[in-house]
């Protein structure tokens, strides 16, 4: 069985198509996986013969975990939430329904920060995420049961959604591949908003082979979101092995002049840019004037589109319901006991951000802000194809080690932040293992590459090539069998 | 800064009923973090279009056709309190 955990996806569904291998018996391998999980990586597992839909298309017989922010009809999804608590929705996630539809079967749904606010998986509301590589630490956040389902061989390949990080750093904290693609690639119906403007879901996977299927199985237009567009012309991967004729750009205000860099994590960073040159890339140093400013916009932006996002949940349609005499009561302490503190304080920061006098200081202030992070990169692909940078500024850390100071939690995101607020894909790859400030065993290091809205296919080829050239294979010792 | 008072307003508008230890974290935390995110003040952006959306798209419009809409009997599932084909909830006037 260990074999079988070790496939990638892709490698997978190919012996299943020839029949060398059984979908049920590589389902069951990973359902069985899946149940002794000590990470805490699911909230909720599918029973035996759980009823699946499509045993045909180009995802047939894969296994597929799914963050718990994604609706799915009658199975429990509750975004991390004990104000969703026992929430079964009556409709399902067109991200879901499409792997689905393609022939993916639904395993599991994982673990996350409440509402996806967390860059730790510290904030859920049914227990922190342990990471696989050290159960003393953090797997990060918010998709962290989906990056520790599938770096822990409790998943093949897992979706998530990324706001200001939250798929690119838990991808880098578990050594794995994680992308998030352009605002609008990828449907957000049946998505549980967070920031509306920024919010977008995309594969957590073992290589950029499986990332290029899932995401290809995932972009589309959908009627259900009308600022859905598709990737034009859909994933294709050449599979190029040299980045021959290709510029990438060092922003030094995100890598080279970045504060709080760990050592380990320059070292690997700076050891892949010499791979980028030996497969004939151009690597230069560029500027993203704005991109330090990028944490300050998305804490206006991203908590002032949740305090609105986050009002439905009042404990009249769906969730729990804390009884009160009177209606404002009833919502009031719905929510003080439903929410948790990382939510509360969100929803606290962007109510005050809109509220009567500091809305154009705040939320107007930030928005401009994030007008001239877009330029910035507009201006850097002129100059180049790709820009790239350490994905996390840090290894995984040791859980607890930023609970009490929201601003040391918020900076994890620094290299993350200005895609989103510039709706640009980007693409984390597990580059290497480093120690940890202090030192400590070795932990992975996530490189990142980042191109120009729908360039998503190019990220892939370029850092299918670079995979190739870092051979990554470390796998967490408490995997290994 | 922000104090106490202001922490219990923003509060009552966004619906939470904090304990008064919880009020008095909020305005340390919520301080620190407005501290931080005050520089964006100090940029001079007299004249910058805001970003309001990421990708280029107007009047986005599709066909008027009929279709099912979910049946009341499936929206009143996971209700806390459904009643009569509604959500019931306590008297706003109590």
């Amino acid at each position: 069985m260990g074999e079988l955990l070790e496939l990638t996806a892709s490698e997978a569904i190919e012996r299943i198509r020839k029949r060398e291998l059984s979908d049920d018996e590589y389902f069951e391998a990973y359902r069985e996986a899946a149940a002794g999980d000590p990470l805490n990586a699911y909230l909720w597992l599918a029973p035996e013969n759980h009823e699946q839909g499509n045993r045909e298309g180009p995802l047939a017989g894969a296994p597929v975990a799914v963050k718990d922010i994604f609706c799915t009809e009658g199975v429990l999804t509750t975004a991390g939430s004990r104000i969703l608590e026992g929430y079964r929705p009556p409709y399902t996630a067109t991200a879901v329904r499409r792997l689905s539809g393609q022939g993916a079967r639904l395993l599991g749904k994982t673990n996350m920060d409440e509402f996806a606010m967390g860059s730790s998986n510290e904030n859920s509301g049914y227990g922190a995420v342990l990471n696989p590589w050290d159960p003393g630490r953090v797997p990060g956040g918010s998709s962290g049961g989906s990056a520790a389902a599938v770096a822990g061989q409790m998943a093949p390949w897992a979706i998530g959604t990324d706001t200001g990080g939250s798929i690119r750093q838990p991808a880098a904290l578990c050594g794995i591949v994680g992308m998030k693609p352009t605002y609008g690639a990828v449907s957000r119906y049946g998505m549980i908003a967070f920031a509306s403007s920024l919010d977008q879901c995309g594969p957590l996977t073992r290589d950029v082979t499986d990332a290029a299927l899932l995401l290809s199985a995932l972009e589309g237009r959908d009627p259900h979101d009308s600022t859905s567009v598709g990737i034009e012309g859909g994933i294709k991967l050449s599979g190029r092995e040299d980045l021959k004729g290709l510029r990438f750009g060092i922003p030094r205000e995100l890598a080279v002049d970045a504060e709080g860099i760990e050592a380990g994590v320059q070292e690997v960073f700076d050891r892949t840019v010499a791979l980028i040159e030996g497969l004939g890339g151009e690597v230069d140093e560029c500027e993203l004037p704005h991109s330090p400013h990028g944490i300050s916009a998305y804490y206006v932006l991203a908590p002032a589109e949740a305090s609105a996002n986050l009002a439905r949940y009042d404990g009249v349609r769906y969730g729990i319901r804390e009884p009160s005499e009177d209606l404002v009561g009833m919502y009031e302490r719905t929510r003080a006991e439903g929410f948790g503190d990382e939510v509360k304080r969100r929803i606290m920061l962007g109510t005050y951000a809109l509220s009567s006098g500091f809305y154009d200081a705040y939320y107007g202030q930030a928005q401009r802000v994030r007008t001239r992070i877009a330029e910035d990169f507009d201006a850097a692909f002129e100059r180049f194809d790709f820009v790239i940078t350490p994905t996390s500024p840090s290894v995984a850390f040791e859980l607890g080690a930023r609970t009490d100071d929201p601003l040391a939690m918020y900076m994890s995101d620094y290299c993350t932040v200005p895609m989103p607020l510039a709706g640009i894909p980007a693409i984390s790859i597990p580059a290497g293992l480093a120690e940890p400030d202090g030192g400590g065993p070795e932990l992975p290091v996530g490189f990142q590459i980042a191109g120009p809205a729908f360039s998503e296919s190019g990220i892939l080829d370029a850092a299918y090539a670079l995979e190739r050239a870092i051979g990554f294979d470390a796998v967490p010792e408490r995997v290994s069998r | 800064m922000i104090e106490k008072g202001q922490v219990v307003h923003v509060a009552r508008l966004a619906r939470l009923e904090l304990s008064e230890q919880e009020l008095e974290r909020m305005a340390r935390e919520l301080s620190g973090i407005l501290e931080h995110v005050d520089k964006l003040s100090e940029l001079d952006l007299e004249g910058v279009e805001p970003t309001l959306h990421v990708v280029a798209l107007q009047n986005v419009l599709r066909p008027d056709e009929p279709h099912a809409s979910l049946p009341p009997e499936k929206a009143l599932e996971s209700a806390p309190d459904p009643a009569e084909g509604a959500f019931r909830v306590p008297s706003p006037q109590a």
